[in-house]
């Protein structure tokens, strides 16, 4: 275990080359990782004071992601799905052999960790293909990262190995996760502070705007009013549908009746609801206004009424899909429900309904919780519903498609940045009360 | 059974019927606990109202154009007229655009790669932070869930521009972007973001499912000499089995049915079926004929999907919403 006196890419690692006991010090390690973590910076600032090259050209060996993309993107979409899984599955296989192989003890497991940490990284980067400018600094910091992780793992608590394949399990989702989600979202809340362009900084001008602006405002009003109603809506009636139907005939096929919806893509639930809302002159084909003629009434255009018919209309059309989802979990937490307390409330002599209030709703209290939640994040995000409905016309416009309005129709990336940190802000306090929760139940396990 | 009685002496017998119907009696009560007329009524109007909207669309798909331009589906019932025309019409109809047919495929070609990518890189990381320990384990994994946070309305221009233009620091390039423009059908931009969008919700249910597996079962495997890669392989993923089926229905469903993220990253030629059918029901406009088949085209794969599968579907939605 201690013949190896690994020397990494840094010169200030000198310290105990053979500790004499068998654990390393964990903060030289803290240290050399610290002072490796500087370094990459370090080289990070040395590209950017090179300054801009435009004509700098991407170096490659070869081979990259950019090239096996358009390879498998020349077949035909039937031939790529086979192709992208075989490759895929040998990726993964390769990664599960060194998390199960590298960890072991001897010579050559150490030699193939030692190999892979240098190896993966610098692979991983090259893939990308570096600008010629940058390519010098991008192989060090590839190899400083591998060394540094190979050192860290070499010297873990756990022991050589344990770290190593640690990175393993964990590397390929939390840099998707990074990549993907933590540097779009500060990036966007950067650009929100940014013009049209994203060059000038104009303060809160866009939030100015997003408050003043008809758009931005009905938007912002409309996504405040789907969040209300939508999960209340949605919730009445499933668990209203959850209860009546509980040890009902036919349970089963009436529940996925009302199911069904959710599974629905919400193109084809907004042109079902247009289809239902459909306005014209003479013999009505919408069923809408099919009713109100029969009834002698005028036909109404129910997308294009303003205030609020259109935005209500639209919701239903959300809350029609959701509401399945309310009422399977709440008709799971219902037959949850202890037999022995409805049967107590039962010989103290209450009518169903007292039962119902006074057992039943108690007992499913954090099922309902979770599920308004749920729904109320789901109505803030929503997309799609109004996008293909209405396109945002007669102020029926929310929060959720105003963003991506603004961004590819008007090409304006301040505006849209603004309206998506607006989302955020209102989708925030509850994904942090789930987390509050979620911590609750972790301590209680 | 019919021996098994026979055999049974005769008091028992009256006392099993005596239970028998109590129990009965009892779940008679029991089932009396909110059914009403009222609420029968109001149970079957639900159903009627959640059955109807489907049900003209559906109708109309199969009506011929001209009469359901000019008469509701409702009329189908005293003069039923069908035709398959709709669909055929529907499915290569196009113009210079993608046809649904063609876009059907797309969807499959970007589905059916996103599930397996999500599951395969969740059910590692969730291995991990069920069965690894380190430091900072809770908080990461806190934080993961927690990423829900982030809208994908917010990641969608930042993640375009380092598709397409690469990674740049106060504009001195690192990294190019892809090019993939002139390519003819490249779905890597839409995979990619599917499975970043996908992860947080995937890794948290795969770990609440991984972390319940008995230790017992690993501490055998591990004094056998097993090794981390091959407990995860040989013994936890074929154990979690039912919430990979369960999570796999749900993101197929879920990536089938996505009209965003197709409408931010997929190029031209690779639009999947929602956003083809956005597009074309444009240009249909009142040709409502066509509207209807186009729809149906579009749910009918998730809806086998969910029919055939319904059990796991719920599960996998029952540990999403109640946490483990």
């Amino acid at each position: 275990m201690s013949h190896t006196a690994t020397t990494p890419t840094q010169q200030t690692q000198q310290p105990p080359s053979h500790p004499p006991t068998k654990q390393p010090s964990q903060t030289t390690t803290r240290v050399v990782v610290a002072v490796g973590a500087i370094l990459i910076v370090a080289l990070v600032i040395f590209i950017l004071v090179g300054g801009p090259q435009p004509d700098a050209k991407p170096v490659s060996l070869g081979f990259s992601f950019n090239s096996f993309f358009r390879w498998i993107g020349e077949m035909g979409p039937i031939v790529q799905i086979p192709l992208v899984l075989v490759i895929f599955a040998a990726v993964v296989g390769l990664l599960l052999l060194l998390i199960e192989y590298a960890p072991r003890h001897g010579t050559g497991y150490f030699w193939l960790r030692l190999v892979t940490s240098f190896a993966i990284p610098l692979l991983a980067f090259m893939m990308l293909r570096p600008y010629q400018n940058a390519v010098v600094y991008v192989v060090i910091i590839a190899l400083i990262t591998g060394g540094l992780l190979f050192y860290a793992d070499h010297r873990a608590r756990q022991g050589a190995g344990y770290l190593y394949q640690l990175t393993l399990f964990l590397a390929p989702a939390l840099i998707m996760l990074l990549v993907g989600l933590i540097y779009p979202a500060i990036s966007t809340i950067v650009q929100s502070f940014y013009d049209k362009t994203g060059d000038n900084f104009v303060g809160m001008d866009n939030y100015v705007w997003a408050f003043t602006n008809p758009q931005g405002f009905w938007s912002i009003i409309n996504t405040l009013i789907w969040a209300v109603f939508v999960p209340i809506f949605a919730t009445v009636v499933g668990l209203a549908y959850a209860a009546f139907m509980e040890r009902a005939r036919g349970e089963r096929l009436l529940k996925v009746l009302v199911f069904m919806p959710f599974a629905i893509a919400p193109v084809s639930i907004s042109l079902i609801w247009k289809f239902v809302y459909d306005y014209r002159q003479g013999d009505q084909i919408g069923l809408l206004n099919a009713i109100v003629v029969a009834f002698g009434g005028q036909p109404v255009r129910w997308l294009d009424t303003w205030p609020l018919v259109n935005t209500f209309c639209l919701l239903i059309a959300f809350v029609w899909a959701q509401t399945g989802f309310a009422m399977v979990i709440l008709s799971a937490a219902i037959k949850a429900v202890p037999v022995e307390q409805l049967e107590a409330a039962q010989l103290d002599g209450t009518t169903a309904w007292q039962r119902f209030i006074n057992v039943t709703v108690p007992g499913i209290r954090t099922s309902i919780v979770v599920v308004l939640t749920t729904i109320t994040i789901a109505a803030l995000k929503l997309y799609d519903i109004v996008a293909v409905m209405t396109g945002g016309r007669s102020n029926s416009t929310v929060l959720g498609f105003e963003m991506v309005n603004q961004q590819q129709r008007f090409q304006s990336y301040g505006h849209a940045a603004a309206l998506a940190v607006l989302i955020f802000v209102f989708v925030a306090p509850l994904i942090v009360y789930n987390v509050i929760q979620l911590r609750k139940q972790r301590e209680v396990r | 059974m019919a021996v098994e009685t026979a055999t049974t002496p005769k008091f028992d017998r009256s006392a099993a019927r005596k239970v028998a119907r109590e129990t009965r009696r009892n779940e008679a009560q029991a089932q009396k606990r909110l059914t009403s007329p009222v609420a029968t009524v109001i149970a079957i109007l639900i159903a009627f109202l959640w059955t109807i909207p489907t049900l003209g669309l559906l109708i109309t798909s199969f009506r011929p154009g001209a009469d359901s331009a000019t008469t509701g589906w409702w009329t189908v019932f005293t003069g039923p007229d069908f035709t398959l025309d709709n669909y055929q019409e529907a499915l290569t109809s196009g113009g210079t655009a993608l046809t649904l047919g063609q876009s059907f495929l797309n969807s499959l070609a970007i589905t059916i790669p996103v599930t397996v990518f999500v599951i395969s890189i969740a059910a590692l990381g969730a291995y991990a932070f069920a069965w690894m320990d380190f430091k900072g384990r809770g908080f990461l994994f806190v934080a993961i869930f927690a990423l829900q946070i982030v809208p994908i309305q917010m990641a969608l221009v930042p993640l375009l521009s380092l598709f397409s233009r690469g990674l740049e620091i106060a504009g001195v390039g690192i990294f190019p972007g892809l090019e993939l423009r002139e390519i003819d059908h490249s779905f890597a931009t839409m995979w990619i973001a599917h499975v970043m969008f996908g992860l947080p919700l995937s890794i948290f249910l795969l770990h609440n499912f991984m972390a319940e597996i008995p230790s017992d079962v690993i501490e055998a495997a591990r004094v056998d000499g097993a090794g981390h890669g091959q407990i995860f392989f040989r013994i936890i993923l074929p154990l979690s089995m039912p919430i990979l089926a369960s999570f796999a229905i749900f993101e197929f469903v879920w990536v089938w049915n996505d009209l965003l993220v197709a409408t931010i990253f997929a190029p031209t030629s690779s639009l999947p079926m929602t956003q083809t059918l956005n597009s074309l029901s444009g240009s249909w406009g009142d040709r409502w004929y066509l509207v209807s088949a186009g729809a149906f085209l579009v749910l009918v794969v998730p809806m086998i999907v969910f029919l055939a599968l319904q059990r796991f579907f719920v599960r996998g939605l029952m540990a999403g919403a109640t946490k483990g």
